[in-house]
């Protein structure tokens, strides 16, 4: 992946690409890229480094959050300097993600993972079309459109595509509220047993 | 109605006694053709049922109409998500008095291991009378020809005039149901309130 990065750096310096690490023992790292300048960098990773397959479309939905983060600072008390370590809470926006995970078959490599962020959820929630580099995410662009109410830019035919068109949620958002149409459930979670009581005792 | 007692002695000398309820159910329940759709998994073992190996004609019902005006039964073979819901419905008013509806499996019968989906109805009975159903994740060909054994018996029982008579011989039963619309978070409206009664499942405090 470092290699691909520089080789994108080296041939697009205007764009802004950055990686984004994955901590855990898979270590699959993936590239953060800014939505305006996703087309030009997808083209290039078409066609110069070959990849030419884009397996897979998926979005993620992050919610604002606050991040606690250890911050250790220095601080003279009496004459005598000391550590102090605080916790500092840091409110973290939230945002929409589009993932792509790009192959190359001619190179027989691969997971390339491409991320996009919209700037917030809300109203700012448009990102480039990556269909008409790669035809592929044509469907899975409409998936993630249908569940995460995510805008393509330039894609041929943004519908929904597993919901009805008349549908207004996104129901792979973090804040979609399923309709309460069950009266019980197989494997009891405790949401669905608090609503059957509730509406069993306003029916009583 | 005729003594049953009556009936088998006379039987034993040669003479056979019917009524035109008990001869017009013995040539419909054997030849009961269903409607050829399939919804998910379960159509896998509903085709199983009908080839070769398990045989669906052996109990006359092996003539799977792709037309609804030419079924007799609707197999609900599999998961019904809330954008098929209305086509099902909607099959179901098509096809011709009497009908009948299996629900074929878990899915069919109440959503079954997608119960809490946002997305799949939590059972056909919300919106159409279903007449047999049938446990299974999905159910064993032999489970599905159970179901129309089961089918059949309750056909051949069925009283086709007086009270307490079958519902399509009862004029004042609805022949179509309402098909329901594809609403802004869910279906419009969501059951069937004439067709379904909603079981509430007791969880009593151990």
């Amino acid at each position: 992946m470092t290699e691909v990065l520089e080789a994108i750096r080296a041939a697009l310096p205007a764009a802004s690409v950055e990686p984004v690490n994955n901590p855990s023992p898979c270590a699959q790292h993936s590239l953060l890229v800014r939505t305006s300048d996703a087309r030009a960098v997808a083209e290039f990773l078409r066609d110069s480094l070959g990849f030419d397959f884009c397996s897979n479309v998926t979005g993620v939905d992050w919610q604002a959050r606050k991040v606690h983060e250890t911050v250790v600072r220095r601080e003279t008390v009496g004459g005598v300097e000391k550590e102090i370590q605080e916790t500092v809470a840091r409110e973290v926006p939230g945002c929409l993600e589009v993932v792509y995970h790009l192959f190359s078959i001619a190179k027989k490599s691969g997971l390339l993972t491409l991320r996009m962020r919209t700037g917030d959820r809300d109203s700012n929630v448009s990102v480039p079309s990556l269909t008409p580099v790669w035809k592929s995410a044509e469907f899975q662009e409409r998936e993630v459109y249908d569940l995460f109410g995510i805008h393509f830019a330039g894609h041929p035919d943004l519908r929904r595509i597993l919901m009805w068109d008349e549908f207004s949620d996104h129901p792979m958002r973090k804040d979609y509220v399923t309709p309460d149409d069950c009266e019980y459930e197989p494997t009891p979670h405790n949401g669905i047993l608090a609503r059957v009581k509730a509406r069993t005792e306003a029916s009583a | 109605m005729l003594d049953e007692d009556l009936r088998a002695d006379l039987q034993k000398r040669g003479i056979f006694v019917a009524s035109f309820e008990d001869l017009y159910n013995w040539g419909r329940k054997n030849s009961l053709w269903p409607l050829q759709f399939g919804l998910a998994c379960c159509a896998i073992e509903m085709i199983a049922t009908a080839a070769a190996r398990f045989d669906m004609a052996r109990f006359g019902a092996e003539v799977f109409r792709p037309s609804p005006r030419q079924a007799d039964m609707m197999i609900i073979a599999g998961t019904v998500t809330k954008k098929m819901a209305p086509l099902v419905v909607r099959l179901y008013n098509q096809m011709p008095e009497p009908k009948y509806v299996i629900a074929m499996g878990a899915c069919a019968i109440s959503g079954g291991p997608f119960k809490a989906g946002y997305n799949v109805l939590k059972g056909i009975d919300r919106y159409i009378p279903v007449d047999v159903s049938i446990p299974g994740c999905p159910p064993r060909p032999e489970a599905l020809l159970e179901g129309l054994i089961k089918l059949q018996e309750k056909i051949a029982g069925q009283r086709l005039f007086g009270p307490g008579r079958a519902r399509h011989a009862d004029a004042g039963n609805p022949a179509d149901y309402p098909v329901p619309a594809y609403g802004a978070h869910d279906l419009e409206p969501p059951l069937n309130p004439a067709v379904f009664k909603p079981q509430l499942l007791r969880r009593d405090a151990a």
